[in-house]
Order: C-alpha cells, then structure tokens, then sequence
C-alpha cells in the first residue's frame, strides 16, 4: 500500500507541473523555451525559500523529474556549497549538483547527433 | 505594350499566354487532394540531397525543366528568369537555378514570390523585352521550419492557428499571345500591416494585404466579384481565408461565392493534420502550375484572380517583437482574349 | 481600409480557434506524470541496487536523458510530444530533447559551429538563467548568513 502510494503521488504531482506548462502554452504566447526557463527559475525559488523539499520528500520523481526539480537541485548544490566553501560555493554549486544532467545531456545529445540522420515530417 | 489604370493596375493588352507549367511536389504534397495534377510527386522529400536546402534547390530546377520540357523549349530560349524562395539570400533559387545560364533576376516576396514573378515575366513579354520569360519559386517543410521555428526533432505541439508550410516548387513560362491560359493584367501588392504579432497565424497577418490588393484591383479594372469565376488567394488557409472575406464585406465587397484558397486545397485539411491548412511560396506555386493552370486551359475556369499572399517578416524582425507586414500579388488569368 | 489595428485583432482573436484544453492539459498531465513515475520507479531500483539516494537520484536523471535522446535519434520524441505537449516539454526527457533536436539538425553546417554551437540553442537559456539563479541565491546565501 506504502509503494502504491508512493509512485500515486509522484504521477499526480508531476503531472500537476506538466498541467501547468499546458496552461502556459495554450492561454500564453510564452514559447516552450520561455516556459522552461521559467519553470527553472521556479525551481531555484521554491528551493530556495524550502518549499520544495517537502515536496520532494512527498513526490520523490514527481519533483525531481520535472524542470523545476532542476531548478531545486542548482539552489540545494548552492547551499551545500556555500557552508562549505563561503562565497566560492555561489558560483560552483550549481554546476556540482548539476554536472550529471548537463554532462549526461551534453555528451548523448553529440552521440546521438552523430550516429543518427535527421527523418523526413510528413 | 502595358497600359497602368489606376493605382497599381497594368493591363496586359497583348494578353502574353502562359505556355507551360509544371509542378513539382513532396510525398504529403502527393497524398493530398490534388495528387493527380502535379508533374513529380517525391516520395522522398531529401531527393536523395545531403540536406534540405540542398532538396529544395533540387525541386525548383525540376520544375523549371519540367515546364522547359513541356513547351518544348531549351534553356537558351528563355530571355529572363523570375525566380525566389524563403529561406535566407534565396538560396533554394539560386544554387538550384545556377547551371542553367538563364539571365536571372531573383526576387523576395516570401509566399507571394509565385504572383510577383508571374506579374513579372508577363510584363515583359507583353512590352516585347522578352519572347519567352519564366517565373519559378519553392518551399520545402523541413528547410522552411528550421528556419523559422524550431528544429525538426524538436517536441513542440502547432498552435491550430498554425499552416503547414508544403514542399513544393512550380514553374510557369510566359510567352507571347498563343493560347490560354492568358494574362490580361496584373496588379502590385502595397505592403500592409495591421499589427498581427503572432508566427503562428500567418493568415491572419496576410489576409488585410489580399484584401487591400483585390480591393485595388477591382477598383482599378471596374469590375465586381461576380465577373469572376474564382478569386483565389494564395495561403491564407482556413482563418486568414475568413477574415479576408470579413475584411471586403466590411468595404462592401462580397467575394465569399466565388473565393477559395490554395492553402485549402493543398491538403485534405482534417486527414493530414496541417492544422490552418498549407503556406509556404511552393504552395499556392503548386496549386497554380497544376490544377488551376489547366483548368483554365481547358476552359473550365474562364476569368480567376489569382491573390498570392507573402508575410514579409524575417527570424530577427520576429524576435525583436516587430509585427508582421503582409504583402498580396494579383494576376488576373483567362480562358479567352478580351472580355 | 476602414480598420484599426486593434479592430482587427479583435477580429483576428474571434475567428482563430483556441487550443483544445479539454485534451490537451489531460494529455500533458496523463503524460507527463507517468514520466515522473518512471522516474521514481527508477529512483527505487537504483537504491535497491545499493546506491545512495543523491547518486540513485543522478542516475535516474542520466537514465532518462538517454533514453529522450534516444527516442530523439529515432524520431519517436516529436511524435509523442504532438500529443503530450507539456508533458514531455517540462520533465528532464524535454530538457534532453531541447539538446539533441538541433544538434542533429545543424549537424549539416559542420560538426563545430553546427551540431557542437547549436546544441544549446534551447538549452542554452535554461542554463544561463538557472546556474545565474542559483548563484544569486548562494550570494544572498552568504551575505545573510543563512546556510
């Protein structure tokens, strides 16, 4: 019951953040690019101002999956980083606790790019 | 020789024939509701090109050749070549047009290159400075797109404002008085703006400058939608088309019997998914120099007005937050000399 | 013509149809939380499999972005996304596809100033505006005392 729970909670909250970019584009002129900055952003501020964490602890993938776990992730790096290293943690936490998606998404997206040959949209 | 009535009215009085056409279109193109006029279907929409300019370069010389073919003619016997396209410095014209030695003048009039040609190369045939004179223009989907919006690959939803740009080219060749279809006259688009913002609804941006153009015309040559058998415009698709005729019944002009759209009758608009229907300078160039130019050879269209529309903003214009200039070319088409 | 701008874009609003929400907001959500879903399912099996939480957290965020560039490669993202909107745009897959779409698509002007410049065209902002986000929290971090 505690498992069916678990994944329930991150389909509706993730979902939820989705719905909300659905919003967005439909009833905004906000491009998909705007929209995941903004939710980036969003991230960054709720990490920030620790709302998000109980999110996290409640959603698990729900939060983290979505952009603004990303954003979340930036503001958690920071502050980790600034305990530790003062104001030098400002500028390298973000990267630290980011290095996995940004190395993950910099290295396959230039593998893929290259093994593969661009389909034809008909 | 042309005679000018009016503002922006050149009647054609030698009524210069269109000699040949051809159209040359992709595999979705091919599927539509027009499939069996065109001269080249390809199912794959490369041509079997490294790229997609590289495609595009390639279907607007088969069109010209296509339409050589047809008349009979060789590249020699073209004085002049009208030619444009959408993508940057109109490349697709001039890499695809660059070994066949025609003299050249490229031309930008975004969608409504095909009209703007047309006009052009039947200008001077009627003023005798060319025998035979060509118009040609194209758009390909996949080059127009990542160009304009975003790549191919990436997972965005068209808004149902959204037209899909075809892949298509098509060539016409003018020449001096034989046969229909004729052109009698021709009226330049003016550039109108009425503040429409939005990439993703074209038609709306362009149908003030088709109505501002058809206003013209009828004005001009003193005349009324019912003398024409058709008034098509070129790719206002399903909104832009609405508001068009919006736009004339509030000048109190009343095309809606006798208008119909290119974008329309490209696709099967529910069956294909091409949302507001097609766009792009290959669409209303295909339409023309297939089903339409037959039809009035044949003579089962004896008087149409053929509007082609153009959105004359750039990527840069667009991202600086400029609104979007419309443009609309007329030629009016016939089955027979005189009236 | 006897119009106004802002008569036209009134008459410009009317006659344009909105997006289906009906559909699409479902779809995303429907989408984009089965997407989250997997997404824990993936966070649990790497902590079963003995790694930490922060790795099994960064791993499952590696995992996903393969397979989004993947699905990209082949052509399969843009046609989920047609239908999935949002759903596919907001989770970390979107983020993915935003590298790998133009990457392959420039791949034609060359590998550097192509496919290597261009891979951050959508990314790219997403980037600047997080990492510069973040930065500015870490200062006010630091400046108020507050880690």
């Amino acid at each position: 019951m505690e498992i069916f729970k678990e994944y329930m909670w991150a389909f509706v909250v993730g979902g939820l953040f989705c719905a909300v970019g659905q919003v967005l584009i439909d009833y905004t002129k906000l491009t998909p690019a705007r929209i995941l900055v903004a939710f980036v952003i969003a991230g960054v501020i709720l990490g920030g101002i620790g709302v998000y964490e109980p999110l996290v602890e409640l959603a698990g993938g729900g939060a983290t999956v979505p952009l603004t776990g990303f954003g979340y992730l930036l503001a958690k790096g920071v502050k980790e980083a600034v305990a530790e290293k003062g104001l030098l943690g400002a500028i390298t936490g973000g990267f630290t606790a980011a290095s996995a998606g940004l190395g993950a998404a910099v290295f396959f997206g230039l593998i893929i790019a290259l093994i593969f040959k661009q389909k034809d949209k008909v | 020789m042309s005679q000018k009535i009016g503002r922006s009215t050149l009647l054609l009085n030698s009524y210069p024939s269109v000699k040949a056409f051809a159209a040359i279109v992709g595999k979705k193109e091919g599927e539509g509701p027009l499939a069996r006029h065109f001269d080249v279907i390809f199912d794959d929409t490369t041509l079997g090109e490294e790229t997609w300019e590289k495609a595009e370069s390639r279907m607007q010389r088969e069109a010209v050749i296509k339409a050589l073919e047809k008349a009979k003619s060789a590249s020699t016997e073209i004085d002049f070549i009208f030619a444009g396209d959408l993508l940057n410095q109109c490349i697709s014209s001039h890499y695809g047009l660059r070994d066949l030695n025609i003299p050249f003048y490229g031309l930008y009039g975004a969608c409504s290159t095909m009209a703007e040609g047309l006009s052009l190369a039947s200008i001077f045939v009627d003023n005798g400075l060319a025998k035979h004179a060509m118009a040609v223009t194209s758009s390909h989907f996949c080059s127009a797109e990542r160009q304009f919006r975003l790549p191919l690959e990436y997972g965005g939803q068209r808004p149902p404002t959204s037209q899909w740009t075809a892949t298509a080219a098509g060539a016409a060749m003018v020449a001096e008085s034989a046969g229909p279809p004729y052109v009698k006259a021709t009226c330049a688009g003016t550039i109108t703006d009425l503040g429409i913002k939005d990439i993703n609804n074209m038609g709306a941006a362009m149908a003030p400058a088709a109505a501002h153009t058809i206003k013209t015309y009828l004005y001009d040559s003193h005349t009324a939608p019912q003398d024409y058998d058709l008034i098509i415009t070129g790719d206002l698709g399903m909104i832009g088309s609405d508001l068009l005729i919006d736009l004339l019944k509030r000048e109190g002009i009343d095309i809606s019997k006798v208008h119909n759209d290119c974008g329309k009758l490209l696709y099967d608009l529910e069956a294909q998914d091409v949302h507001a229907g097609g766009s792009g300078a290959g669409c209303s160039a295909s339409v023309l120099c297939s089903y339409l130019l037959t039809r009035i050879q044949e003579g089962a269209l004896q008087n149409v007005l053929f509007v082609a529309t153009g959105a004359l903003m750039s990527t840069t214009s667009f991202q600086q937050g400029e609104t979007i200039p419309g443009i609309a070319h007329l030629v009016h088409l016939t089955y027979q000399k005189g009236n | 013509m006897k119009i106004t701008p802002n008569e036209y874009n009134e008459m410009t609003k009317k006659a344009s149809p909105g997006t289906k929400s009906y559909k699409t907001i479902p779809m995303a959500f429907l989408i984009g939380g089965l997407i989250c879903m997997a997404g824990e399912g993936l966070l649990n099996l790497y902590q079963y499999m003995g790694m930490s939480k922060d790795a099994a957290g960064a791993v499952t965020s590696i995992t996903l972005i393969f397979v989004a560039a993947l699905l990209t490669g082949l052509d399969l993202y843009n046609t989920i996304a047609k239908y999935a909107g949002a759903g596919t745009l907001v989770p970390i897959t979107g983020f993915s596809n935003g590298v790998v779409s133009p990457a392959l698509e420039f791949k034609s002007e060359g590998y550097v100033l192509g496919l290597g410049a261009k891979l951050f065209v959508i990314a790219g902002p997403v980037i600047v505006y997080g990492i510069s986000a973040s930065i500015i929290y870490g200062i006010i971090l630091y400046l108020f005392k507050l880690y």
